[in-house]
């Protein structure tokens, strides 16, 4: 076996896997706050990616441009409180992950209906070009995208440990009526966490679409969240990284070294086998939370 | 006054068994059928069987399939549209390999087939459920899709992985115009449909609606939770497997993996949810509106605007209007078209003298 060969591509695979991470954290977020799997971020991160993009082409500097789209996404949150979850209140959480759904084809509308459906360009000034480390090639931009990673799960957890409204978060996630009765107000809660959300999604839709292009396929990335999810546990930050790295190293290394056993193109659903076959072991994930559940 | 109950008296236990008590029920399903089966065949046009009936048939029976699986017995799936691949693939290898196999019995055995690796698929469900079974019911749609254009023999090493269905004869007649295939499917959905109304009905569907309600409680009162969810899963992938196969030989004659991708999914879930969990009559509805929906934008759109909206702005305001319309039934009728018809009656029950 050629290790070289082997810590390269696990090594590439860690650094992809820092994407799935960055959009798995957006999930993370808000199921933590208010108990709703958004089956949307996806589509979240497309359309966020999409008005920075569009703008962008239309002459917007990139901080301009980024105000914008953090602006829709708030908007985007204030929508979402008022329009899905206000009405969804006391449904039982199925429900609203339907409705999610649902939110995703409202959003894929509304994004390409206004802004196109081609695929666009995006060029962040890091090149993706790889560099000699050791014995091994990494790719500078998988770095960057590591480096901003890492930068945002700080910056989260401080806010949610160290903050007044992290705090409120942590309280409305442990137990909507509890949080209630101390006086956090719901919505605003709601709307702030989905905001944070919106944020994360922007970060992730600027480093995948200048990667891969600023397209609708950008959405089905973002499923690959969800095995990363089940391996991290719902409800865990430090869960969604170390999910994400286990996700995109292993499915590289199966796409290298099981792929010209079995097939090619394997890694479309080997993170879904593999989550499967977790949660037949430990269904609460690596970092998640037992529930005990009573009649 | 004109719908009512008052003066039903049964003196059999038939009669309070039946699946339909109210005689205007009865008179209303038998008057459906006579038009379906025999009236719609005289006065539709080829268009009319070919490009909606069809498939309209086809997506109720697999949102049938998936009501049994999510509406009854609680457990949500994003994979159907994988297990309608398997089921029209299992149908097209059945006929190739198979000398001398009856179409019908081929369809039988390719659901048998689908419920097999619906079994297979569904095991995880013991362990976990929600969000969870939605992740593993993905890993289901992406593997099969996979696995079936990936391996040449499955598609008899076509190299696009398209199959071609084999010409559909019974008894040496030879279904191909469009108003025999559709009175072939109608006749399949018509006794399937009527099978899953009595299924969920005895003993095993209420098994499932208690595993639905509370799964523990289920438990402690006796109802064996590995039969039970697994014999939902086997069962709904039956009905997917069957329209899958109908979509292949009925509808389309050639189709690939692709056409049975996570959108075909989502559309079949949307059924459920528009036309209403838990009930027969909801997956007819939902497909009917899912179905139709799409068709008369585009007419509306061409005689209010006449060709000046672009396709493209057609499309996404069809993703806009059906992901508006899901939000909005959850919010204010989460038990869809079905419960309105329902609440519809009972105010006929009343009318005109409400109070």
């Amino acid at each position: 076996m050629d290790w070289s060969f082997f810590a390269e591509v696990l090594i590439g695979g860690l650094l992809a896997g820092v994407m799935y991470s960055l959009v798995a954290l957006g999930f993370v977020l808000i199921y933590k706050a208010s108990g709703v799997l958004n089956f949307a971020q996806g589509t979240m991160v497309f359309f966020a990616a999409l008005i920075f993009v569009s703008l962008r082409e239309k002459g917007w500097g990139s901080v301009g441009a980024g105000a914008a789209a953090i602006a829709a996404m708030i908007l985007l949150a204030f929508f979402v409180e008022r329009f899905v979850l206000r009405p969804l209140v006391n449904q039982p959480p199925i429900a609203l992950f339907l409705a999610t759904i649902g939110l995703a084809f409202l959003l894929e509308g509304v994004s390409q209906g206004l802004l196109g459906a081609q695929a666009h360009g995006l060029e962040i000034g890091i090149p993706d070009v790889p560099f000699q480390l050791g014995a091994v090639n990494v790719s500078q931009f998988d770095l960057f995208a590591a480096g901003v990673a890492g930068l945002l799960v700080a910056l989260l957890a401080i806010f949610f440990s160290k903050t007044r409204i992290g705090r409120a978060l942590r309280a409305v996630g442990d137990d909507h009526q509890a949080a209630l009765a101390v006086g956090i107000p719901l919505g605003q809660i709601w709307v702030i966490v989905w905001s944070a959300a919106g944020f994360v999604a922007l970060v992730a839709g600027i480093l995948w679409g200048s990667r891969t292009g600023v397209q609708f396929s950008l959405t089905f990335i973002a499923l690959k969240a969800l095995p990363v999810l089940i391996l991290g546990g719902f409800t865990s930050i430090p869960g969604a990284i170390v999910g994400g790295l286990v996700v995109g190293a292993s499915e590289k290394l199966a796409e290298v070294y099981l792929g010209p056993h079995i097939g090619s193109g394997l890694e479309n659903w080997f993170p879904y086998v593999l989550a499967t076959l977790f949660l037949l072991v430990r269904p609460e994930g690596l970092f998640g939370e037992r529930r005990i559940e009573r009649v | 006054m004109i719908y009512r109950e008052a003066g039903r008296f049964h003196a059999t236990y038939e009669e309070d068994q039946r699946i339909f008590p109210i005689r205007l029920d009865r008179v209303a399903i038998a008057g459906i059928l006579a038009v379906a089966f025999i009236a719609i065949p005289f006065a539709g046009n080829d268009y009319w069987f070919s490009a909606i009936l069809i498939p309209f048939l086809i997506l109720s029976l697999a949102a049938l399939g998936l009501n049994i699986l999510t509406g009854y017995a609680g457990q949500l799936s994003l994979g159907s549209a994988g297990f309608m691949a398997v089921g029209a693939f299992a149908a097209f290898n059945l006929m190739l390999r198979v000398p001398g196999m009856p179409l019908l019995a081929a369809f039988f055995l390719a659901g048998l087939v689908t419920a097999v690796v619906g079994l297979f698929f569904g095991l995880p469900s013991l362990r976990i459920k929600g969000f969870y079974l939605a992740v593993t019911t993905l890993a289901a749609q992406f593997f099969i899709e996979w696995a079936l254009t990936k391996f040449p023999w499955f598609s008899n090493r076509n190299p696009s992985g398209v199959i071609s269905a084999q010409k559909m004869v019974i008894f040496g007649y030879v279904f191909s115009s469009p108003v025999s295939r559709y009175l072939l499917t109608l006749s399949i959905v018509t006794i399937l449909a009527v099978a899953a109304k009595n299924l969920v009905r005895s003993r095993i569907g209420r098994a499932w609606m208690a595993v639905r309600d509370m799964d523990i409680a289920a438990e402690v009162i006796g109802i064996p939770m590995l039969r039970t969810k697994l014999l939902a899963f086997a069962v709904s992938s039956f009905y997917c497997g069957i329209a899958g196969a109908l979509w292949a030989f009925a509808y389309l004659g050639s189709v690939e993996p692709q056409a049975f991708d996570l959108t075909r999914s989502f559309q079949i879930l949307f059924m459920i949810i528009i036309g209403g969990m838990g009930s027969v009559l909801g997956a007819f509805l939902g497909a009917g509106f899912i179905t139709l929906l799409p068709i008369l934008l585009n007419v509306g759109a061409h005689t209010l605007f006449s060709g000046r909206i672009s396709q493209s702005l057609l499309s996404n305001l069809e993703l806009m209007l059906f992901g508006a319309l899901i939000i909005l039934f959850l919010a204010l009728e989460p038990y869809g078209l079905a419960r309105l018809w329902q609440i519809g009656k009972e105010k006929l029950r009343l009318w005109p003298f409400p109070h």
